[in-house]
């Protein structure tokens, strides 16, 4: 582990970058919702949320590039349990109605 | 400051003058402390006094039980005072009891650390515990709970009137206690370890604090959201568990026990690291299959947030779900029987001494193996629709968290006592007591699986007169077991003032806690220790410390 | 099951690092305080996650069961002040991502500048929330005795049947769940107040600001729970 190697910031023009995208997320994901695309509707939404979180988790956040892989894993590790919260949450409110 | 090699299994200097107890004498010198072994001692005072309250609730609830009729207390009573028990056992004695006294203790000790990482939130930790405990003592003594320590929907939201948000803000608030517990055990473990500490060379007791406090941090916020969701219902009509609205009382009990389930393992898993440590100590071998029981820990935490749905096989969720879970509680099944399975082949061809610390290992095995393998039959969904809410279900836990969390906290109690405070105990006494603790034990829980296997409901201050001569045996056994208890409070206190002078290493133990002076100074270790062993390296004793030495 | 070996930094830089008043007794240096701080942040950050997840789980469970109703709620929040919203928390998002690294390049002025325009943009969001607020209020929309809902049309502008008890569900959600949230950012504005003057008296350089970083990390998270609360709540039922 050397001395410097925290800290990959990157340009302040960089940063602008992101929040542009970001905020062009925003704008398509409102548009988007005003167009009937039925089941789809939630499915687009949920997708650019999640790219946009992505976003701040790597570049915001700094996981992208990080000294070390800890920092991912406790990341990946929280959504990884919040899912086996819905999903097994899931199991039985899905299969209430089968006979 | 240089490094050194200090070499395995040699006694260090003796005592000095100079240790984190004398280190200052004033109120405030402890209060203000951030010395993780202050610290742990503040807890073993906090919790043991919670430890007495909880189970001064056990005994009136004991004692009502004595005979079929409601003599001592009424319904409105009786069920504040199972729910107080199960309260502070659960949230103030159980979950914080080994990893926040003996954790707070060993875990920098054993890493060869000089604190925990973050040393001020290990003391907000304790003012959070204490502040939780306060208020839950404010509960107790203006009004109570009467909806059991499971706060279930909706008696908890529509119908109870007494005094959940302020119960529920004590639970959340010993929650955070215990999530910054966990965090700082979890960075700790990461960050702090002396140089050549590996992962496969840390003592047991640390991979399984370190697998309780990863259920802390992800299972505690989950109940935490979950009770204030309750008091907000109470509060502000927020419906979200409202069955008039369409709210779900179900998925209150889904969230609940989300946590609560793990919560099981939070108790369980630190006491099975200390019991790790005893067998190897006493029977002077490395654990068999060390890795296996390291990584064992960590499974039982991943899995006991798959099984929770167990405690809801009879409350209306689909069948599918219920064998779904039924299934995976099986599962958690296997990394316990791979513990028990390697202590006992640990155990083979060991030279095993029988100090008090080794009988509460016993005891451990033998109960937990019993409160493990009726927990397997009540995961089986056909018996446990027979047996649900019926004393089975309380002896089964009961031998998980009472004779399981107890018996280790207390064998790991007496082998560390040294340690803490620089005094063994008395042997003879303490045999006395881990005798009585195991009889009065059994003698109190036995019963319970035959009551609730005939039929007697729990949470009822009332009983069909069937059901009297096993409630006598098992009052009986619980007066047994008190004087179990109380005598160690009593020669513990005694040794601090007339107890032999410990020395370093009193079991000739391995690991590095027992490198340093008993009781440590204030930073731990003179000089970071470097670490070129393996945990339990006893085969490299000398033949003349291959026993380990029992005080008469 | 294995990170890099911080832990086995070498002694001699305690020698340069003693003198660094930031530097914990325990710690052997400051890369490995720095990241101890570091994962403890990201440790209390899953536990934030987790705590809205079980939020998060009751809306994915209620909306499935009573999908009509939540259709006919969200279509009454004002998606054009959730927008607003979503967009000024990106702002403020990078405002706090230039202030790490003003911090990190020791522009003290810039820093405290970034700060404080990060609190104002903290506090427009509430503002803004609390104008939804209002409006719930005149609607009775706020769960409770006095709410009342009659507002569910198709593309007709047909009324339809919702049970209005299982919106008062929906509203109920929908209260806890941005409540909650905004009392994460009034936190957070207050956090980043006290760093903001910490900061102007100088007590951050470029060996040493790990609490800028971990508010800002703190900052981040909220961020991101609101980008999914957003289309959660306003937009994904729109049309149904």
């Amino acid at each position: 582990m050397s001395e410097h190697e925290e800290h990959t910031t990157h340009s302040q023009g960089f940063y602008l970058a992101i929040g542009i995208g970001l905020l062009v997320l925003t704008a398509t994901t409102v548009g988007a919702a005003f167009v009937n695309l039925g089941p789809f509707n939630p499915i687009i939404a949920l997708l650019i949320a999640t790219i946009k979180a992505t976003l701040v988790v790597l570049f915001f956040m700094h996981v992208k590039g990080a000294s070390e892989k800890l920092t991912g894993a406790v990341v990946v590790s929280g959504f990884f349990f919040l899912a086996i919260l819905l999903s097994l949450s899931l199991a039985d409110y899905l299969t209430r109605s089968w006979r | 400051m240089a490094s050194t090699v200090i070499p395995a299994n040699r006694a260090p200097a003796p005592t000095p003058k100079l240790n984190y107890l004398n280190n200052g004498h004033t109120l405030k010198s402890w209060l203000l402390t951030t010395d993780h072994k202050r610290i742990a001692v503040l807890y073993l005072i906090s919790v043991t006094a919670f430890f007495f309250l909880g189970g001064f609730f056990a005994m009136l609830i004991r004692l009502e039980l004595l005979t079929p009729q409601g003599d001592l207390m009424q319904a409105d009573t009786y069920n504040k005072v199972f729910t107080m028990h199960g309260i502070i056992m659960v949230f103030f004695f159980l979950i914080p009891v080994v990893p926040a006294v003996l954790g707070n203790f060993l875990v920098p000790l054993m890493i060869g650390a000089k604190d925990l990482a973050f040393p001020r939130i290990n003391l907000l930790s304790w003012y959070l515990y204490i502040i939780g405990g306060i208020l839950i003592s404010h509960v107790m003594l203006t009004g109570g709970v009467d909806t059991g320590w499971t706060f279930y929907t909706p008696f908890s939201t529509e119908y109870t009137n007494t005094k959940i948000v302020e119960a529920g803000l004590a639970v959340f608030i010993a929650g955070f206690s215990s999530i910054f517990t966990g965090l700082n055990f979890i960075v700790t473990i990461h960050r702090m370890r002396a140089p050549g500490l590996t992962w496969d060379r840390l003592p047991l007791f640390i991979w399984s604090n370190y697998a309780t406090s990863l259920v802390m941090v992800l299972g505690t916020p989950v109940v935490a959201i979950t009770i204030v969701l309750v008091a907000v219902e109470r509060l502000f009509h927020l419906g979200i568990f409202d069955p008039r609205l369409g709210g779900d009382p179900l998925l209150f009990q889904h969230l609940f026990w989300f946590y609560s389930h793990p919560a099981v393992y939070i108790m369980i898993l630190p006491s099975m690291g200390v019991v790790s440590e005893l067998i190897a100590c006493f029977a002077r071998k490395r654990v068999f299959g060390y890795k296996f029981v390291a990584l064992s820990s960590v499974a039982i935490a991943v899995f006991g947030f798959l099984v929770w749905a167990h405690h809801m096989f009879v409350a209306g969720i689909s069948l599918y779900a219920a064998m779904i879970f039924s299934f995976l509680s099986f599962s958690v099944g296997v990394p316990s029987a791979v513990k028990v399975f390697n202590w006992t082949a640990t155990l083979y061809k060991g030279s095993i001494s029988y100090a008090t610390p080794m009988l509460y290992a016993f005891g451990f095995i033998g109960l937990f193996t019993m409160g493990g393998l009726t927990g397997l039959m009540l995961a089986t969904i056909g018996i446990d629709v027979h047996v649900t809410d019926t004393y089975f279900v309380v002896a089964h836990f009961h031998y998980v968290m009472v004779g399981g969390v107890l018996m280790g906290y207390l064998g790991g109690m007496h082998f560390w006592w040294p340690k803490i405070t620089g005094r063994m105990y008395p042997e003879a006494w303490a045999k006395l007591s881990a005798l009585l603790v195991f009889v009065g034990f059994n003698l109190t829980f036995f019963p319970q699986f035959i009551l609730g296997y005939v039929g007697m409901p729990r949470r009822y201050w009332q009983y069909p007169p069937e059901f009297q001569a096993l409630n006598v045996l098992s009052t009986a056994g619980a007066s047994i077991l008190a004087a179990g208890y109380l005598l160690p409070m009593i020669y513990f206190v005694w040794s601090l003032r007339y107890g032999k002078i410990a020395g370093a290493n009193p079991w000739h133990a391995a690991g590095l806690e027992w490198k340093t002076t008993s009781p440590p100074p204030t930073f731990n270790f003179d000089e970071t220790p470097v670490v070129t062993w393996e945990a339990y390296n006893y085969d490299e004793i000398p033949p003349w410390e291959r026993r380990a030495p029992v005080a008469r | 099951m294995h990170d890099s070996q911080s832990t086995t930094g070498p002694a001699t830089t305690m020698e340069h690092e003693a003198h660094n008043p930031a530097l914990r007794h325990h710690f052997a240096d400051a890369q490995q305080q720095k990241n101890a701080a570091s994962l403890g942040m990201w440790l209390f950050l899953v536990t934030e996650i987790m705590f809205f997840g079980g939020m998060f789980c009751a809306y994915l469970v209620y909306r499935l069961a009573h999908f009509n109703a939540f259709a006919a709620g969200s279509q009454q929040l004002n998606i054009w002040m959730g927008a607003t919203n979503t967009a000024v928390l990106i702002v403020s998002s990078v405002t706090v991502v230039l202030a790490v690294k003003a911090a990190e390049a020791g522009k003290r002025k810039v820093l405290v500048g970034y700060l404080v325009v990060t609190v104002l943009l903290g506090m427009t969001f509430l503002v803004i929330k609390g104008f939804e607020y209002r409006e719930k209020f005149e609607k009775h929309h706020v769960p409770g005795p006095t709410f009342n809902f009659t507002d569910k049309f198709d593309d007709n502008g047909k009324q339809i049947p919702v049970n209005p008890k299982e919106a008062e569900l929906f509203f109920s959600l929908y209260f806890a769940m941005t409540g909650m949230h905004a009392l994460h950012m009034i936190i957070g504005c207050g956090l980043f107040t006290v760093l903001a003057v910490l900061a102007w008296k100088g007590h951050y350089n470029p060996g040493y600001f790990t609490p800028i970083e971990n508010a800002g990390l703190y900052w981040h998270l909220v961020d991101i729970i609101w980008i999914y609360l957003f289309p959660l709540l306003y937009l994904i039922s729109r049309h149904s």
